[in-house]
């Protein structure tokens, strides 16, 4: 197994939120050393890390791959590239696939896509019924044998709430965790933007904070009765981040993520009808935008996923209802996370905690961390390098982002999977 | 781009006329002055005027729509343009074609203008961004968005009767939240500087901050929204809105929203009364009041076709 020294960067540790001078060294696929290079170590390869962070790979709690099913938009391949390249070492699939991810057959096939690729790790998350259609639970024991670590209801959710909990307490039955994307499909039927002052004027139908909210009321109640391990993801609303809060406060296992691009636009973004802020959960108001940046520096909000959903062209290209939701955001998930320093949000070692310890606590995962003994899913990024997000700095298939054209800073110069290097630029 | 920076081209002429949100009090003079000239060419024994002979008008409509389409189609015949009528189902385009395909087809018939009626918000715009630059595109309503000929045609209604806008105080009445009528008046009437509009609904037809989006005061009891205004402007209630538990009858409605001789008492005396059609009798309004001596429902019509004819001149005017 190759031997790697990172040198000369600033080894950034998400678990102390701290700052150090120092050198990582890699055997076997591990972290062996951090600081001082070990005695007798023999490097097969030094990585210069000068004018750059070395921290852990990101943990991406929500991505969508596209495949199998949906190969025109995304493969496994084009993403997993793409992922590396924006130093995610390791992405959670969301189950909407077709087949939907319900049997063991489809997770074995996401692992062997994901081992030929070669490059990031990939997570699936099981559907939380069978065929996602709310009805009837899906195997869990199954999905867990073969590699689940979370159910998920990706977009959808279960017909009512007796099945909500069924389907908590039998995943903590075989200790699983529960992904919910928290959407109260009744009130948000029809809906493609918040209902706020944009949808208003533009005449767009709107899905309004309470589709969010109900739906994390109810998940709420049942946790509290179920003792079920929730995990609340793409978060939009202050309120519901409040709730949560609350919630953890009261010694519920809960937790929460919010998409980067939450963090940063608002429904202004729907101006002029632009396709490419068409997303589900929608862009929210400034006070929405504002509450979950406070729970993101709280913690409440403990990680920051991409919500990735690369589309084709054709997709995008129609009257605003009518395009597809979904924003092709891996590649911009660190930049943005950077704005949030610059923003004086939370400092630099924290946001970098949100993509990394904070994801790998809300699974279990033991990666996420600069410790010994940990996987060696590095990242060494440039935090000041400028690039614009165009076709000759993009490897997603899907380019539907509000960001096109845009000059974002911080951009990643290596990633190491189990010690490899992944991605050089 | 703003639908409302996407109209005028360079030089700030008339490109396509997309949306009333962001023109200027000017803009809307113009629109009305030159309808003006209009109105006595659909009086004269020949009503032809050759200022668009030669130039193809699509009428795309993907809704149904008999009013404001043959308003359409006499506006531009009157011009001496041809014109083409096209009744797209939408069911047949998501089988299919996509609206972008269907565009191109037609511009690849050597089309100037298109008339473009669709249910989805923001689809004139979509299709302005797409044509070619020859080509004109006017809304003819979009989803919820807007109906910007239809709101020109309210505000040329009311000049005829009251010229002075800053002195008025306006109630539009129904179903706010689901009307691109309603979405361009608001925007004409603030143009022009009319100081107070109301909206009245019931809360479920009331979009959310009515105040902060649009400038208009929100009323849910018709008494009080009606007191003292000017101008009322009655929307038509979609029979579809009981299955969606916006109202529970057409029949409470009307006692709550309905307008009747009596309750007009409260209106100032001379109130003018309008409604885009087609009026539910008995629901928005009684007969007593559609008939009315104050009501100028018919002069709307009528004056749909100069005020059209007008804005497919200026709109013409615009394209290279």
């Amino acid at each position: 197994m190759t031997r790697i020294a990172i040198i000369g960067g600033q080894l950034l540790d998400p678990a102390s939120e701290t700052l150090s001078e120092g050198g990582v060294f890699i055997a076997d696929g591990q972290i062996i050393a951090i600081g001082a290079e070990p005695l007798g170590f023999q490097a097969d390869e030094v990585l210069q890390a000068h004018g750059s962070i070395v921290c852990p790979g990101f943990i991406d709690l929500s991505v969508y791959l596209r495949e199998p099913g949906y190969e025109h938009k995304a493969t496994i391949a084009s993403e997993t590239l793409a992922a590396v390249k924006a130093g995610v070492t390791t992405l959670c699939c969301q189950p909407e696939t077709n087949p939907v991810i319900d049997t063991p057959a489809v997770v074995e096939l996401i692992r062997e896509r994901a081992l030929s690729a070669g490059r990031a790790k990939v997570i699936a998350f099981g559907a939380i019924s069978r065929g996602l259609e709310g009805r009837v639970l899906s195997e869990m024991y199954a999905l867990r044998r073969a590699g689940c670590l979370a159910v998920s209801s990706g977009r959808k959710s279960l017909a009512n709430a007796l099945i909500w909990r069924r389907a908590l307490e039998y995943a903590t039955t075989h200790e699983l965790s529960v992904v919910v994307r928290p959407q109260d499909l009744d009130l948000s039927a029809g809906g493609c933007v918040h209902e706020g002052k944009v949808a208003t004027r533009l005449g767009l139908p709107g899905i309004p904070v309470s589709a969010e909210t109900v739906m994390v009321a109810q998940i709420l109640a049942l946790v509290e009765e179920t003792g079920a391990r929730v995990h609340f993801s793409c978060l939009s609303t202050a309120r519901a981040a409040a709730m949560i809060a609350e919630a953890r406060r009261q010694g519920l296992p809960v937790s929460g993520d919010a998409a980067a691009h939450q963090l940063h636009l608002t429904e202004d973004a729907v101006e002029g009808f632009d396709p490419m802020a068409h997303v589900i959960p929608p862009l929210r108001s400034e006070a929405d935008r504002q509450g979950l940046r406070q729970a993101l520096a709280e913690g409440t909000i403990a990680a920051v996923c991409s919500d990735h959903q690369p589309h084709e062209a054709d997709a995008k290209c129609n009257v605003f209802a009518a395009t597809e939701s979904g924003i092709s955001a891996l590649e911009t998930l660190l930049p943005l996370t950077l704005r949030l320093v610059e923003e004086k949000i939370l400092p630099l070692p924290r946001a970098i905690a949100r993509l990394t310890l904070g994801p790998a606590q809300v699974l279990g995962l033991p990666s996420g961390r600069l410790t010994l003994g940990a996987p060696a899913d590095l990242c060494v990024f440039d935090p000041e390098a400028q690039w614009t997000v165009d076709e000759t700095n993009w490897l997603s298939r899907g380019r539907n982002t509000p960001f096109w054209g845009q000059r974002l800073k911080g951009r990643v110069r290596y990633t190491l999977v189990d010690g490899r290097v992944v991605w050089r630029a | 781009m703003s639908a409302a920076d996407m109209q005028l081209d360079s030089q700030g002429r008339m490109r396509h006329f997309l949306t009333v949100e962001g023109l200027s009090r000017d803009w809307l003079i113009k629109i009305m002055d030159t309808a003006e000239s209009f109105s006595s060419v659909t009086q004269q024994r020949v009503k032809k005027v050759p200022l668009l002979r030669g130039k193809t008008v699509v009428n795309l409509f993907f809704e149904t729509s008999t009013r404001t389409r043959t308003t359409f189609e006499l506006a531009a015949k009157r011009l001496s343009a041809d014109v083409l009528n096209l009744n797209v189902q939408v069911s047949a385009t998501a089988k299919g074609e996509s609206l972008l395909d269907t565009i191109r087809n037609l511009e690849a018939m050597f089309v100037d203008m298109f008339v473009v009626r669709h249910p989805d918000s923001g689809a004139a715009h979509f299709i302005a961004r797409h044509v070619a630059p020859h080509v004109s595109v006017i809304n003819a309503g979009d989803g919820r968005h807007a109906h910007p000929t239809q709101a020109l045609l309210d505000v040329f209604t009311i000049r005829r009767h009251k010229p002075d806008f800053t002195s008025l105080k306006v109630a539009i009445v129904g179903d706010i939240l689901h009307s691109r009528v309603a979405r361009s008046q608001i925007h004409a009437l603030k143009i022009l500087g009319v100081p107070e509009i109301r909206v009245v609904a019931p809360k479920t037809l009331l979009p959310v901050a009515v105040v902060e989006s649009l400038g208009v005061m929100p009323f849910c009891d018709l008494q009080a929204g009606i007191e003292g205004v000017d101008v009322i402007i009655a929307l038509r209630l979609q029979k579809e809105r009981m299955q969606g538990a916006f109202i529970p009858s057409e029949r409470e409605y009307y006692q709550c929203f309905g307008l009747t001789a009596a309750r007009l008492k409260r209106a100032s005396p001379d109130c003018l009364i309008m409604h885009p059609g087609p009026i539910n009798r008995g629901v928005e309004m009684a007969s007593e009041v559609a008939d009315g001596v104050h009501s100028v429902i018919l002069e709307q019509v009528s004056y749909g076709i100069a005020v059209r004819m007008a804005i497919m001149v200026l709109a013409m005017g615009g394209a290279e």
